[in-house]
């Protein structure tokens, strides 16, 4: 029997991995498999740009002219939202995972739970990206406006910011076990943009909305990605919001994954 | 069998305990493991196979014990692919095709096997391209498998790994299982099908309520059973009387049929015969069958 054995020395000399195995073999395989998703890709895609064409058809109506609402204004807002879900359902595929078993799975392999989440996190924010650049690419074809600074600025300040949902979206990934997470967070996503001023802005909300519209996790982000459209004073308080917001879900989904790799 | 102690252990586990609030899954196990042997771990369901299993892969910590594989802790063999594991409740990804499932695990590890080489030895590479989600339970199975396969582990653990397979799904999975671990890999496997644990496992380990309760080559485990019961009509009988007889291990009473487990045969039926009223006397051999029954019966041993 002991010419089946493997020579000890052999096994001590084995490496782990780099990086935890965040690697872009991985990052590559989980977008495809996010684009085989239609409800990801409805969500991300082709939500935004019906959005989009659906206020833009209003303006032109002159639905809402004269109320200080231009074509990027309402175009940023839309960005916003659509980083917001693709960010979001993004982060809440760990849901899925749990639910299927696949979270144990990986348990068996050097895979460190940090690099997961860091590729749930890089390929959430890579399809908040991809929703930016489609409702970007849309309005340029709508006519919108702005210098070409603005455009790349407004776009960036928007994906930056909605890493508050991707970190919203794992919060949520590690809270709800149900396959159908996104039905569960929907709702939520639509209070978050109604009161926080995505579509409408806040100062033509009714008085108890506006009272409200601060303390929305959309506010800041959509405040910060239209400032420099907008220009005047910069409120920090968006930032702060914005901060403050990252790191209430990012904590939260922190606790629940301790959490959830301790139990088995 | 036991190796040489002088070489890190492919599985060592000493004292170990583990609970779930009232429940003890595992109550205090001691296990060695070499490096090559194929061991089945063998016991009823509840008997602490998966608990076992699963703190020999860092899924599960011990209360109080250690755990050491290859001279390490669990989750450092894990993390250098020493040890691999085909789990049953292990899940997939629906929603990507065999193929990329293998590959994304791949990427995972330092120096992985080539894929088209895993896919080969664990019969699979024919439908690759198929979605995980459309595959059956035996190829989702063979999936686990070559997932298993990639890191070349020195010690792969198996958890009830046919379980809801047909009869031929069990024997293609168990001839891949068999071709690898001819090439010297240590292979350790729960079930609780006696005539898998027979002929795939040079060692049986049998479990019971979280003890060890034989250990053995399938033999060993065999000769624990060479006795047979005796059973025969008897109104009144006594117990103790019946339980002090040489060679006796259990003695069940029900009504007026009693159902002795013994060593000495002989020398219950001459008593039963000669010094009791006992009539319709029985005698039975028993097979691995009953020695796995007569071992692992949550049953309380009357005479105890």
């Amino acid at each position: 029997m002991t010419d089946r054995v493997p020579p000890v020395a052999a096994l001590a000399t084995r490496r782990t991995t780099p990086l935890g195995g965040f690697n872009l073999t991985f990052l590559v395989i989980e977008i495809r498999r996010l684009l085989r998703n239609r409800r990801t890709v409805i969500a991300t895609i082709v939500l935004p740009i019906l959005l989009f064409l659906l206020f833009n058809t209003n303006k032109r109506l002159g639905a809402l002219s004269g109320s200080g609402l231009t074509a990027a204004t309402t175009m940023i807002g839309i960005a916003v939202y659509g980083a917001m879900l693709a960010a979001t359902s993004g982060g809440a595929m760990v849901s899925i995972e749990r639910a299927q078993g696949w979270s144990r799975q990986l348990r068996l392999t050097p895979l460190r739970p940090a690099a997961y989440v860091a590729i749930k996190l890089a390929v959430a924010m890579l399809l908040g990206l991809t929703s930016i650049t489609v409702v970007y690419v849309c309005g340029a074809f709508d006519g919108v406006a702005m210098a070409a600074g603005v455009w790349l600025l407004t776009g960036a300040l928007a994906w930056v910011a909605s890493l508050v949902f991707a970190a919203f979206g794992l919060f949520m990934g590690y809270l709800l076990p149900s396959e159908n997470v996104m039905q569960v967070i929907g709702p939520v996503l639509a209070v978050f943009s109604l009161l926080g001023g995505l579509f409408v802005p806040v100062s033509l909300l009714p008085s108890a909305m506006q009272a409200i519209a601060p303390y929305m996790p959309t506010y800041g982000v959509v405040s910060i990605a239209r400032f420099p459209l907008e220009g005047g004073g910069f409120d920090p308080t968006w930032l702060l919001s914005v901060l403050a917001w990252t790191a209430v879900f990012a904590t939260a989904a922190t606790v629940l994954f301790r959490r959830d790799t301790r139990r088995v | 069998m036991a190796g040489d102690r002088s070489s890190p252990a492919a599985i060592e586990l000493q004292g170990v305990h583990r609970s779930f609030g009232q429940v003890h899954a595992v109550d205090g196990v001691d296990l060695r493991l070499s490096l090559g042997e194929i061991a089945a771990l063998l016991g009823p369901n509840g008997a602490g196979k998966t608990t076992t299993i699963d703190m020999i892969l860092g899924l599960g910590h011990p209360d109080s014990g250690t755990v050491r594989v290859l001279g390490m802790p669990p989750a450092a063999a894990v993390s250098r692919g020493l040890v691999a594991a085909v789990l049953q409740t292990g899940g997939l990804l629906r929603d990507l095709t065999v193929r990329e499932t293998v590959r994304l695990t791949a990427s995972l590890y330092v120096a992985p096997r080539p894929v088209d080489e895993v896919l080969e030895r664990a019969g699979i590479a024919g439908i690759a391209d198929r979605l995980v989600g459309k595959c059956s339970g035996g190829e989702q199975q063979r999936l686990r498998f070559a997932l298993a396969l990639l890191p070349d582990p020195a010690l792969m653990a198996l958890d009830e790994p046919t379980s809801g397979m047909d009869v031929e799904g069990r024997r293609d999975f168990w001839s891949a299982i068999r071709r690898d671990a001819e090439r010297g890999r240590t292979v350790l496997f729960a079930t609780h099908y006696l005539d898998e644990a027979d002929a795939y496992a040079d060692r049986i380990i049998l479990l019971r309520q979280g003890h060890v309760v034989a250990d053995g080559t399938a033999a060993e485990v065999r000769n624990l059973s060479s006795g047979r019961s005796v059973r025969a009509s008897l109104a009144g009988a006594d117990q103790a009387t019946l339980a002090g007889l040489p060679g006796v291990r259990s003695v069940e009473i029900r009504g007026d049929r009693v159902l002795i487990q013994t060593m000495d045969s002989d020398a219950v039926a001459r008593y039963l015969l000669t010094a009791t009223a006992a009539r319709d006397v029985e005698i039975v051999a028993h097979n691995l069958e009953d020695a796995f029954l007569a071992l692992t019966s949550d049953e309380q041993d009357p005479a105890a």
